[in-house]
């Protein structure tokens, strides 16, 4: 059956900004969508809020909407562009519930447009949890499979709940329904568990929906990857077994491809089940993904759920197998059956195959909780992972300690050195599932666990614990051989481990290491990831390192450029160096390179196998890198490696990398240490007459004092040891710099520098080829200084600055670019303050606002980036017409369109953590709104951040005592569009003074008044409030008015309230308030925007 | 430390240590890229004389179990992994697959290069190897022997690996028919899939005649898989048994026998299909199955529509969507019908179990139509009966 040439246009939805429990695996499935149907001739549009995807560039659809993911924006694209069809089941939960929305309100009949890949009765029956447990006993008795759900309840009231989980016994499971990332799900052990869990369930789920389940905690954890054609053909492409056993989200899981300790009999009758509920849910065309749950004691199998789309776990498959699940999706979407669409990897066979290993795939999820103090860090059925590093290797020990040394975080790895804790506290830690537990498994087997009793403390599944067991064992090993000759360095690197771990258990260095496996001859093979365990040649080459028999990496004839990716997502490190990456290498491509790309992200475009020419899905550390570098040295001609576009992670490796040899392009790894140390710096900044603000190193708190005292409170205060604002505070008072002293870890320097306060923070990117600079855009922060440029929402073109302003930026970067020697993108961060404009910091490399960048001003800042790192010039980019041929992003004319971007943080998934923005970045992702008018575009950015701004209702005021004249004014205009006024007192007699009239609330350390009035938070919590406007003050650890507005803000996590922590914020949100209520908000395409601009 | 070696004809040779039985041992060096199922391969009788290499890296984490064997004994003549298990984790497993090996002395070697040896068969083809545990002689030597040993090609196996006794597996619940089942190497799942749709199944021995097929009044004949070279095979019952129009239904070996039955030649593959992934595509219906498949050489017949045969005309049913082999034959006035790959699955999906289904319609339809014409040729007492309700089975 081939294409439908019914449709001739489709709008695609994405999945919106990077949140946890959806994150830059539909960027993947979104982009391979796109690509799909143009290819197939037909016109794409495409909505997206995240400007950071690779998807939204205007390349990959004819129309690109990067506005708010709501109905109704969405709404107002399809009267716009009216598509024939509606493809909901590549953009994760988000797209899916937008679709299920504009099913429901009749958009999608009225403008006649047809929804594909899923149809509206298979997305309930795979997400309505009753209707599933229906169909799956359904299947089991027609079937006659093995196959049940657990025992469960659905509740739609907290009395309901109550009496639910009486009936099951505690702990019960509960989920609410039509949530993503099983957000708001979770264990209650107690009744008072359940209130919490199933109180917030029941808010988070859109139909006020949890369902209360049996507990199967401790079982073996299992899932297929399933695709179907509209023939009814059925393939199961990736069996996925957790580690983890239940109860823990499988996006928090240590996860294992293929599943490793189920016989045929029972994987083959979880396919039976997997395919008759496929069938039976109706899911036509596309792939769909399903869980289950098996006792290890008896073999019972539970059937969890099914998600009747594209999602991590499919992305994830597709890397572990080289079956590309989305891109099918969208074929058999479009018409297509399995078997008309061939298997790209080799070629002469079908699609409708079921891809075999020959390797094992291990995932492991990267956390952050460092930047959520407070945060409970046990894991649950409550994704909090913000990240993932995927690794390859032909044994489960090699890939799974290729896996932890690709999450790139202190301690990831197995070690044997140190001291060892004793181990039944080790033991006692291994039965709450945290981030690292196989270690912590890992040490109690050094401190003397037995395999029963590690198992009896976590439920791992006695295969895994054996293989720890094993490690164990060649770590002994290599300790005890007397010298390291090539057998035990052989096997010890078959079994995964790293020069830096085999010199750690020697005591020697890496390099040392290094140097003897060299010169025994001893390196890695290259294996193709192929679909078929080599049973047909691959022609595409995917491929992993393992020590093992025969190298498969194919020689080139072209000139090679190695671009080294980003890793797993983190925070202040996630899509947007994958986007440069990405850029770089079709570029190169293009521009007659043959590109190679390094990466381990699962979830990312640059993992795809069709972005670069070659794929090396590896570890980014030094010892892999460099392997990586050699073998395509023997195979070719390795014309540089780049390093600047994947972020810190391989910016880091730079100076290591010229040491071996290896040709890095670009700014030269001296250039970046001009930039990032801070001596150097300085000297850079004063030859060129640039200030910075006054600072100091302190290594005692009486030093910081005397620092403080000498430039002045308040003052900026951080490790110098650490990168990325962590553990940065703004101080500002000696108390408060006592404290903060005196919780550092003694003997490393803090750096003290003033903070600007009242200032603008201002965010430059720009492109230097050592005689030009192309000022690629200029960003101002919308809230004041002091708030981490990644969580701060910005303006570009700038909205306050002249062109006055604009001319001293540009000759500030400039001579930045020259003094550092920068070839290729530097991002320079300003602050303005009384006049002057001050350097806070540079980073000679993609920062995280190019993709923005690009997009807002229509110029493709990271490939041009990429072409001068190999030498050409920004003149002749010009005259290639990649870039505009006069002007740049600092001459855009006055009635150019306003872009905002916003930050988004994951506050609701770590409950207790204070929301308030501060100098360390927290925010997993970014959206951004674009039009006309700035206020449209601020309404724009928080619809597609945080959901709409409201239009009506009661706003909650409570400012600190220093914003309160600058809240007057937007204060007045909320008021003035009809607002009711909320404040607590001195917030109150400030607005009633200016003629506001404002109603007072009792503060929340006040308590409840005597004739029950209620405080500011218990407003919140009843719903009686629309929108909150607290900025904080106090300092952290003191009670009262600091508490105070923590429990707000907390409160307004909690009932999904939009909360403004900024004055600046606030003024930004009345205008868009106010656009919003006359009305004039339209939706526009980037390729719109571009045209207007580059006229 | 212990050592083994894997010697194949052409000279490569890839170092190891023993997994299994301590010995040598020579065959056919074959891959199989299941990555579940081992237990069902290994007691596959179908892997006489070959020497079968695991793809997929980790084998034996499950144990072995008293269910899940195709046949009383370990059939492959070696076994060659990468990762061997050191535990077992399974709640059915009754004993490790080491100790099982050692007990039916099954020479095996554990290999880093179960990748290189794959692609080394997929280039030049299966080819004869040898095990050798210990010490050994020189290299030379050992690519000496196992050139001396015999190859696949011409080998008439069938017999070796049959039962010697007629046995019968009993319908599960009321029995509806009765089938002939010839074993040429049978798979304990094969009579079982019938036996569960109410078929008597009777196993006969590999060298059964017509007659002796006959004899137990069949409503249907059935000749199962099994080892060697289709061309040795004698065709004689089964050119008789299509003569007399009785229901006939084949599988891989079977499937071969039905070929040349037909007047069609078969040929060896050159590194044959065996794993539990291979699209095939029903050419009828146009849907896929995933299947499993275990054999080294294929039926050589026209893929572009009908063709004639002595017993009317016939069509290439299936199609192996990989590489356009043959997959299914099928008699178009007549039914008797065959595929080269397992319904049954045991190790594999069971997408093909409609093949069964079929087989037990043709036997209930032919039943129905002897009946009406009151035949008494060969006729069961009691598929008369059945015949009148004339409903499929399954």
């Amino acid at each position: 059956m081939p294409k439908r040439e019914d449709i001739r246009s489709v709008l695609v939805i994405g999945s919106g900004p990077i949140v946890i429990g959806q994150a830059c695996e539909f960027d993947y499935s979104g982009t391979q969508a796109c690509r799909v149907l143009r290819d197939e001739g037909f016109r794409v549009i495409l909505v997206n809020s995240n400007p950071a995807t690779i998807m939204t560039d205007p390349e990959f659809a004819d129309a690109t909407y990067v506005e708010p993911i709501t109905p109704e924006f969405v709404e107002k694209i399809i009267a716009k562009e009216r598509p024939d069809a509606l493809l909901p089941t590549l953009g994760g939960q988000t797209a899916l519930n937008t679709a299920v929305a504009l099913h429901e309100s009749g958009v999608l009949d009225k403008y006649e447009v047809e929804l594909i890949g899923a149809d509206f009765d298979a997305i309930q029956a795979g997400e309505n949890r009753e209707r599933f447990k229906e169909i799956v006993a359904k299947v089991a008795r027609e079937h006659g499979l093995n196959a049940e759900s657990a025992g469960s309840l659905i509740c739609h009231t907290m009395d309901e709940c109550l009496a639910a989980a009486g009936e099951l016994g505690y702990p019960v499971v509960v989920r609410p329904s039509f949530t993503m990332g099983g957000a708001g799900s979770g264990f209650a052990y107690t009744e008072e568990d359940l209130r919490r869990i199933a109180g917030a369930g029941l808010d988070a789920s859109p139909t006020t929906e949890v369902l209360l389940e049996e507990s199967i905690l401790g079982w073996k954890e299992y899932e297929l990857e399933v695709m179907r054609d509209k023939a009814d053909n059925v393939v199961i492409v990736c069996s996925i077994e957790n580690i983890d056993p239940m109860g823990v989200h499988t996006g928090d899981s240590v996860t294992v491809a293929p599943a490793l300790t189920l016989t045929d009999r029972e994987y083959q009758n979880m396919r039976d089940v997997a395919i008759a509920v496929i069938r039976e849910v109706g899911v036509d065309t596309g792939g769909c993904n399903i869980q289950f749950a098996v006792d290890p004691r008896t073999g019972r199998m539970i059937v969890i759920e099914m998600n009747p789309r594209v999602s991590r776990s499919s992305a994830l498959a597709s890397k572990a197998t080289g079956f590309p699940i989305a891109k099918i999706a969208a074929k058999l979407a479009i018409g297509y059956t399995l078997d008309e669409i061939p298997n790209d990897i080799t070629k002469e066979t079908p699609a409708s195959f079921e891809p075999t290993l020959d390797y094992i795939v291990v995932k492991v999820p990267r956390f952050a909780f460092e930047k959520f103090r407070g945060a409970d860090q046990t894991l649950t059925t409550h994704m909090k992972s913000v990240g993932e590093a995927m690794a390859i290797g032909r044994s489960f020990p090699e890939a799974l300690q290729k896996a932890l040394r690709s999450l790139e975080k202190k301690d990831s790895s197995f070690t044997w050195a140190g001291e060892l804790r004793p181990k039944d506290e080790l033991l006692a830690e291994c039965r709450t599932p945290h981030d690292g537990r196989l270690r912590t498994m890992q040490e109690a087997i050094r401190a003397g666990a037995t395999p029963g009793e590690l198992f009896e403390a976590t439920s791992v599944d006695p295969w895994f614990v054996d293989q720890l067991f094993l490690l164990h064992e060649e770590a002994e090993a290599v300790a005890e051989a007397p010298e390291l000759t090539v057998e035990v360095l052989e096997r010890a690197k078959r079994h995964g481990f790293s020069d830096v771990q085999i010199g750690e258990i020697r005591g020697i260095d890496e390099a040392r290491v290094r140097d003897l496996r060299h010169a025994l001859g001893l390196r890695p093979v290259y294996n193709t990831v192929d679909t078929c365990a080599a049973e047909f040649a691959a022609k595409t080459p995917y491929l992993y390192s393992t020590y093992d028999e025969e190298s498969e990496v194919p020689s080139g004839e072209r000139d090679k450029v190695i671009i080294l990716g980003s890793g797993p997502n983190r925070i202040g490190q996630g899509i947007e160096f994958d986007y440069a990456c990405v850029h770089a290498s079709f570029e190169l491509s293009r521009a007659g390179f043959e590109t190679v790309m390094v990466n381990c992200n699962p979830e990312t475009v640059s993992t795809d196998y069709d972005t670069s020419d070659r794929l090396y899905f590896e570890p980014l550390t030094l010892e892999d890198v460099l392997e990586v570098v050699h073998a395509e040295q023997q195979t070719g001609t390795v014309a540089g490696v780049i390093v600047q576009l994947g972020g810190q992670t391989p910016l880091g490796l730079a100076q290591a990398l010229k040491d071996a040899g290896v040709p890095v392009v670009g700014t030269s790894p001296e250039s970046i240490h001009l930039a990032e140390e801070r001596g150097a710096f300085g000297r850079v900044l004063a030859e060129a007459g640039l200030p910075a603000p006054k600072h100091g190193t302190a290594l005692t708190v009486s030093e910081a004092l005397e620092i403080a005292e000498d430039i002045g409170y308040p003052v900026l205060v951080r490790p110098s040891y650490v990168l990325g604002g962590a553990g940065m505070a703004i101080v500002y008072d000696e108390e408060t710099l006592t404290t903060y002293m005196a919780a550092q870890e003694g003997g490393h320097p803090v750096l003290v520098d003033k903070f600007l306060d009242e200032s603008i923070e201002i965010d430059v990117d720009a492109l230097y080829d050592g005689e030009e600079l192309y000022l690629g855009g200029v960003m101002e922060h919308i809230e004041e200084a002091g708030i981490h440029s990644g969580d701060s929402a910005c303006a570009l073109p700038p909205i306050t600055l002249g062109s006055n302003d604009i001319k001293r930026i540009r000759a500030a970067t400039e001579a930045i670019a020259s003094g550092v020697g920068v070839r290729g993108l530097l991002n320079v961060q300003y602050a303005m303050s009384a006049g002057v404009l001050y350097v806070l910091e540079a980073n000679p490399r993609a920062s995280r606002t190019v993709p923005f960048v690009s997009k807002a001003t229509a110029a493709p800042l990271a490939k041009a980036a990429a072409r001068v790192m190999l030498g050409a010039s920004i003149a002749s980019l010009r005259e290639e017409g990649m870039l505009p041929a006069t002007g740049d992003g600092g001459t855009l004319p006055l009635d150019s369109s306003i872009a905002v971007k916003e930050a988004v943080l994951p506050f609701n998934r770590f409950r207790g953590v204070d929301i308030v923005l501060g100098p360390e970045m927290r925010s997993t992702g970014e959206v951004m709104g674009i039009d006309a008018f700035f206020g449209v575009a601020f309404a724009k950015s928080q619809a597609a951040a945080y959901g709409e701004l409201p239009t009506r209702g009661r706003a909650f005021v409570s400012v600190a005592n220093r914003d309160k004249r600058a809240m007057i004014f937007p204060v007045k205009a909320l008021a003035d569009l009809g607002f009711e006024i909320l404040a607590t007192e001195g917030t109150a007699e400030v607005l009633r003074r200016n003629g506001v009239h404002a109603k007072i609330v009792r503060k929340h350390s006040e308590g409840t008044g005597p004739g029950g009035e209620p405080t500011s938070v218990q407003c919140i919590l009843d719903g009686g409030v629309d929108l909150i406007i607290n900025t904080p003050f106090g300092s952290p650890g003191q009670a009262g008015p600091r508490l105070d507005g923590y429990d707000i803000r907390t409160a307004a996590v909690l009932r999904g309230i939009p909360c403004i922590t900024t004055v600046a914020g606030l003024a930004a949100a009345a205008a868009g308030i106010q656009a919003i209520v006359r009305g004039d908000v339209g939706v526009r395409s980037l390729q719109e925007h571009a045209q207007a601009l580059r006229g | 430390m212990n050592t083994a070696v894997l010697v194949l004809e052409d000279g490569r040779v890839f170092h190891g240590t023993p997994y299994g039985a301590e010995g040598e041992t020579f065959g056919e060096m074959v891959f199989n890229t299941g990555m579940t199922g081992y237990q069902e391969t290994l007691t596959d009788p179908s892997y006489h004389r070959q020497i079968v290499a695991m793809t997929a890296p980790h084998i034996g984490n499950t144990g072995v179990n008293d269910d899940d064997p195709e046949s009383s004994r370990v059939w492959v003549a070696g076994y060659v992994v990468r990762e061997p298990s050191r535990v077992v984790s399974s709640w059915r497993a009754t004993r490790s697959l080491d100790a099982y090996l050692k007990e039916q002395g099954v020479v095996g070697i554990a290999i880093p290069g179960t990748r290189a040896l794959t692609r080394h068969l997929r280039e030049r083809g299966a080819m004869r190897a040898g095990i050798f545990t210990g010490p050994s002689e020189p290299v030379e030597e050992l690519v000496e022997r196992v050139r001396r040993s015999p190859g696949m090609e011409g080998a008439d196996l069938a017999a070796q690996v049959a039962t010697a006794e007629p046995y019968v597996v009993p319908a599960a619940g009321a029995k509806r028919f009765t089938v002939a089942a010839v074993d040429l190497g049978i798979k304990g799942m094969t009579p079982h899939r019938m036996a569960e749709r109410g078929c008597e199944v009777h196993v006969l021995p590999a060298t059964a005649t017509y007659e002796q097929i006959m004899a137990v009044e069949p409503d249907g004949v059935f000749f199962s898989n099994g080892p060697g070279d289709p061309a040795t095979a004698d065709v004689s019952a089964l050119r008789k048994v299509l003569e007399a129009r009785v229901p006939f239904f084949g599988i891989c070996f079977g499937n071969q026998l039905f070929g040349r039955a037909l007047g069609l030649s078969t040929y060896k593959l050159r590194y044959g299909h065996r794993g539990v992934n291979q699209p095939v595509q029903d050419v009828r219906t146009g849907k896929v199955e995933i299947s499993a498949h275990n054999h080294g050489f294929a039926v050589e017949a026209p893929l572009d529509g009908p063709f004639e045969t002595p017993y009317g005309p016939a069509e290439v049913s299936h199609v192996n969507l990989n590489d356009r082999c043959v997959e299914g034959l099928r008699l178009l006035e007549q039914p008797a019908f065959s595929v080269q790959y397992h319904p049954e699955a045991a190790a594999g999906p069971h997408d093909a179990a409609y093949l069964f289904d079929e087989f037990c319609e043709i036997l209930a339809s032919s039943s129905a139509r002897d009946a009406g014409r009151d035949s008494v040729q060969h006729s069961p007492q009691n598929s008369v009966k059945d015949g009148k309700d004339s409903h499929p089975c399954g």
